[in-house]
């Protein structure tokens, strides 16, 4: 137990090193919390009799994800990143994964770097066909039957981009292909942190796919925490 | 000979014209089908286009539909389905590359020539191979990733397997395991479950392939055509590529047992009609497993 626990501890450790750009170790941070303010549109169940294989993965009925929320007004699934001052960086070696699981993609909303590797897997026991409807970089539909290998794939140019399943139309999810490797998904907590800024002016910009963008300056001199939150207005349709 | 009776003379001599000209494209039929320009579509046009030349030409004979900035607004575009390419895109149906690349020239060759069954695309075999190139230069111009991006390489198909009963039923289990009557229905006529809600990428609805009444598909007529749509998928469309999962002899398999489905006498029809006649009940229905089917 105790080997286990050290040796998990120093593979994580190890990770972190191999993943993590030496400039990502030290410098700023930018965290806050997304909100939203009106009324957001009530998520409805999804129906999934049509794929009983899917539905029995689900003893009480999935929301539609187009607006997650939380207490106190927080909004989940909302991209925040650094949109304009970053630090030029190669694509992070980790790969990006978006699973395929009781007919949900998750994560929802998958956000990583142009040129990121991109590995999509099928965990269902149905076939499903993954559509990413982008309009900058070229548009692919490919099917992935169960027990099919993961495909890899990588986006060129930034862009969000809404992804679906033809055969299963309540899938719905997005690629945020972005030009930066500092970027966050909130949680249902709203809560966000970009770490690792070296000392500059940034743009911090927050995605929402139902409620828009909304973009902010922050300035980091050094290894402080910059307090930054966003209040996106909730449109209901 | 009186001048009428002339006239009457060359008619006649012309209907025989005909009537020969009709059996010898009957001798050449392709599973029971007129082989009305096979071969014609897809000669290679080796003619180099200029865009400059192309756009007059274009003008004339696309724009109305596929709208003069090429976005497929053109005036006829509100009375027309399914909705004419937008060329800004990129995104083709007809290919003979990957999902995702650019279509090789000849591939927008063949779709020019051959029109687009149930669409209001039209057979542009008219059009010298000098103007098809020339429009096609032109339209390469609608779109940036003309400049930047090659053509993907065309999926490879291997020389056709034997049509056997044992072909078509492993082409069935395709069906099913793949699950191609999601949409396409469980006797192929375009009414799966999922059928009423797809959408093409521009979010128009849009109708899965009806096996039972078509004979020519969108990109093409011939066994091989049917081979590749399914490995490149049509883009921009629900129609996914296969080509992860299908490969080589296997994809005659699944053309095999498709061929059965449609309304036309094929080699494929004939065999597995016989089949059917003595073995029907051994047959497991297509459908969802959890409905006791399959």
């Amino acid at each position: 137990m105790r080997i286990e626990l050290v040796a998990s501890v120093a593979l994580c450790a190890l990770t972190s090193m191999a993943l993590t750009p030496i400039h990502h170790s030290a410098g700023g941070t930018v965290a806050g919390k997304v909100t939203y303010t009106g009324t957001p549109p009530k998520m409805k169940p999804i129906d999934m009799a049509k794929e009983p294989s899917c539905a029995k993965e689900h003893p009480t009925p999935v929301m539609n994800e187009s607006v997650v929320t939380g207490p106190g007004n927080a909004l989940g699934d909302v991209v925040v990143y650094i949109s304009a001052g970053g630090p030029a960086s190669a694509p992070p070696a980790a790969q990006a994964t978006f699973d395929q699981k009781g007919c949900q993609y998750i994560p929802h909303v998958l956000a990583l770097q142009a040129g990121q590797k991109l590995e999509i897997r099928n965990d269902d026991q149905t076939s499903h066909n993954i559509h990413p409807l982008s309009k900058v970089n070229p548009e692919w539909n490919k099917s992935q039957p169960p027990g099919a290998p993961p495909i890899e794939v990588a986006y060129d140019k930034p862009e969000f981009i809404p992804v679906k399943c033809n055969v299963h139309p309540w899938m719905h999810g997005y690629f945020a292909v972005l030009n930066t490797s500092h970027s966050a998904v909130t949680g249902d907590d709203g809560s966000f942190s970009l770490t690792g800024l070296p000392p500059g002016k940034y743009t911090v910009t927050a995605w929402q796919e139902r409620f828009g963008t909304q973009s902010q300056e922050v300035t980091i001199t050094g290894n402080e925490t910059a307090k930054l939150d966003f209040v996106l207005k909730a449109t209901e349709y | 000979m009186s001048r009428v009776a002339r006239h009457i003379a060359s008619i006649a001599a012309l209907g025989i014209l005909i009537l020969i000209s009709a059996t010898g494209a009957r001798a050449q039929t392709v599973h029971g089908l007129p082989d009305i320009g096979r071969g014609a579509d897809t000669k290679p046009n080796t003619r180099v286009g200029r865009a400059d030349a192309g756009k007059p030409e274009y003008t004339r004979y696309c724009a109305g539909c596929h709208g003069d900035r090429g976005d497929g607004m053109g005036e006829n575009t509100q009375w027309i389905d399914p909705k004419p390419r937008d060329f800004t895109q990129a995104t083709f149906k007809c290919r003979s590359t990957p999902s995702g690349s650019l279509p090789t020239d000849q591939d927008i060759i063949n779709t020019m020539r051959r029109g687009i069954v149930n669409s209001n695309m039209p057979q542009w075999r008219p059009l010298t191979d000098q103007t098809q190139a020339d429009i096609l230069a032109y339209i390469k111009t609608f779109s940036p990733r003309w400049k930047t991006e090659k053509p993907g390489t065309p999926v490879e198909i291997p020389p056709e397997t034997p049509v056997t009963t044992e072909s078509i039923l492993a082409g069935r289990a395709m069906y099913q395991k793949f699950e191609c009557w999601k949409c396409h229905g469980v006797e192929g006529r375009g009414d799966g479950p999922s059928a009423a809600s797809l959408t093409d990428s521009k979010d128009q609805p849009i109708h899965p392939y009806d096996f039972t009444t078509g004979t020519r598909f969108k990109c093409g007529t011939t066994n091989a055509d049917l081979y590749r749509i399914f490995m490149t998928g049509l883009d921009g469309t629900p129609m996914a590529s296969f080509a992860d999962n299908i490969k080589g002899n296997q994809g005659w398999d699944l053309v095999h047992y498709l061929r059965t489905l449609q309304p036309i006498r094929t080699p494929e029809a004939a065999l597995w009609k016989t089949w059917l006649a003595a073995h029907a009940s051994e047959l497991k229905p297509i459908g969802p497993p959890e409905s006791g089917r399959n």
